[in-house]
């Protein structure tokens, strides 16, 4: 029981990051149809950005949270519009190995600043545990969950109520008619990739809070596809339940199997859904009326 | 056959503002998409306000991008003004952004209707708010759901699933959102039945008449656009060659054999008896 309660918690804690990695891919993919393979590297670049605002300008931890919004807001934007928007109209093909390209660019120049080291950082969250169920279940891990869910909450609220969120939707469903009630889509690109690079950054600041700040945070990125594909690619709701599944699957195939499968059968468990359900879980499939 | 009389044709720029009723006066325009492709030939109409305006034509005369170059859709399409002004209000709007156009008063109802098939009823009338502030755009939620009982009824419905008309009546209330001044309706009869086609010709009759809405309506449906409009265009390859009171084209010979298919006897015509001069040139 107490095994089941901690795999439950790691695996919940890492399921929680790999939504919020997810749903910046999800947020990009739905307003503006680009696949972008840069998004663990957006992780890897919050987080840095975070170090250096928290670590190495000594800024207060809520100051610090504030510059790495506003940096991963800038970065966010900053990569639409330099580097997405003369691709507009490309094949999807060249647009992705064009965030591939991103994502070795992002990964180097964070090398040529801070190098391959792990960088040493205090942790944010608290290092206690707490007993449930007979099992000690860190402190961090809650956190992590509780923080994720927070964050992806609102997003879903934003989505469902804000003005903004609305007409994020309606430019991911139709892009001209959008354009016709005076939205501007440059706009909406531009949002879609601020919010993807903040909730990047919120993930890869929980990440290395839970591991360390080092390169390897870009690899975890790797795993946002099987949680995106599950889900459906332009599902909110699917990046969670998503997340959620990979993240659970990793954690008890580690604790009850073999840790070296870990990686393995979340992919596995990916092909066999996909065979049953080919858009993902809670894929949109185009509406045909009858 | 009256022929374009002025402004269409003549060529002369006309100086903003002049002729204080004409909401929208096109003068001159010339679309070209892709470089290449010359969709407008130097297009002159104008829409007086609190008026209903129709502009008819077969496939391919144009009106759809008469529309979208006034709603300033064009550069999405790879296509562009290259001559010729656009003035809304006095104002020349030629260059101006597509949101920025929504902003000053117009708003455009597209062919096939363009609902956000994904959202709501409600969210589809609230992405037509985008323009106005939270406040003024839920009085004029409720005024839309009024105005259109059926809609408040399934507010809580996925846009995507309601019928033809039922989602016609969504795209002109969600163009009605943006409080426009100047209503634009791409073909709001296609692929409805003839029932449906009068409660929706009904619906935007009473907008002109109840509000002193302006309106400007692109139509296959000749008959019907002529019933409710006060002034018609007729557009062929590019360009307006006949133009006048609604009214008068609903008797005109020529419209009537061309657009609403009666002949001089009343009856159908076949094309061997239609004169040379008007038969549709279909390569050039």
């Amino acid at each position: 029981m107490s095994q089941f309660v901690s795999m439950l918690a790691y695996g919940l804690a890492d399921g929680a990051i790999l939504a919020l990695a997810a749903l910046g891919f999800v947020l990009i993919y739905k307003a503006t149809s680009v696949i972008n393979f840069a998004q663990g590297e957006f992780l890897l670049v919050g987080a840095y950005m975070f170090y250096t605002a928290f670590v190495v300008l000594r800024l207060p931890l809520l100051l610090a949270v504030v510059v790495g919004v506003v940096v991963a807001t800038v970065i966010g934007v900053l990569v639409e519009r330099l580097i997405l928007r003369p691709m507009i109209g490309e094949s999807p093909i060249s647009i992705i190995m064009v965030t591939i390209g991103l994502s070795s660019l992002l990964r180097a120049l964070v090398q040529m600043f801070y190098g391959t080291s792990v960088k040493p950082m205090p942790k944010i969250l608290p290092t206690g545990s707490v007993d449930i169920l007979g099992a000690t279940v860190p402190l961090n891990r809650l956190l992590v969950i509780v923080v994720a869910a927070v964050v992806l909450t609102a997003f879903t609220i934003f989505f469902r109520r804000s003005r903004h969120g609305i007409a994020m939707r309606a430019v991911a469903d139709d892009q001209q008619a959008a354009m016709t009630m005076g939205i501007s889509v440059r706009r909406i690109f531009a949002m879609a990739w601020a919010l993807a690079g903040v909730s990047a950054l919120i993930a890869g600041v929980l990440l290395a809070d839970i591991s360390a700040v080092d390169q390897n945070l870009a690899a975890f990125g790797l795993l946002v596809f099987p949680v995106v594909i599950l889900g459906g690619l332009d599902s909110v709701p699917g990046t969670i339940v998503g997340g959620i599944i990979i993240g659970l699957l990793k954690q008890g195939t580690a604790v009850y199997w073999e840790p070296g499968l870990a990686t393995v059968v979340p992919y596995v468990v990916l092909v066999l859904i996909l065979l049953v359900k080919p858009y993902g879980l809670f894929g949109e499939t185009r509406i045909e009326r009858v | 056959m009256s022929t374009a009389a002025a402004p269409a044709g003549t060529g002369q720029p006309v100086p903003a503002g002049a002729g204080a009723a004409a909401m929208l006066t096109l003068n001159n325009v010339e679309v070209i998409y892709d470089d290449v492709i010359l969709v407008l030939r130097g297009l002159s109409l104008e829409v007086p306000e609190g008026k209903i305006v129709a502009l008819l034509g077969s496939n391919g005369a144009g009106k759809s991008t008469t529309l979208k170059a006034v709603s300033g859709l064009l550069p999405s399409e790879h296509g562009e003004v290259t001559d010729g002004t656009i003035h809304f209000s006095g104002e020349d709007i030629t260059r101006v952004d597509a949101s920025d156009r929504v902003t000053r008063g117009m708003s455009l109802c597209m062919e096939g209707r363009h609902v956000f098939e994904h959202l709501s009823v409600a969210e589809n009338l609230v992405a037509g708010a985008y323009t106005r502030s939270g406040k003024e755009s839920a009085e004029d939620l409720e005024k839309v759901y009024e105005f259109f009982p059926k809609l408040a009824d399934m507010r809580a419905r996925i846009a995507g699933y309601l019928s033809g008309g039922e989602q016609q009546m969504l795209a002109i209330g969600r163009a009605l959102m943006s409080r426009p001044r100047l209503l634009m309706l791409d073909e709001p009869s296609l692929g409805l039945a003839p029932l449906l086609v009068q409660e929706i010709f009904g619906y935007i009759k009473r907008l002109n008449t109840e509000t002193g809405l302006t309106v400007l309506v692109i139509e296959q449906n000749a008959r019907r656009a002529l019933e409710i409009a006060d002034h018609g265009y007729i557009m062929e390859q590019g360009r307006i060659v006949l133009e006048g009171d609604a009214a008068e084209l609903r008797e005109n010979p020529d419209v009537k054999e061309f657009y609403l298919g009666l002949g001089e006897e009343g009856g159908r015509k076949s094309y061997r008896d239609v004169k040379h001069y008007k038969r549709r040139k279909r390569w050039l």
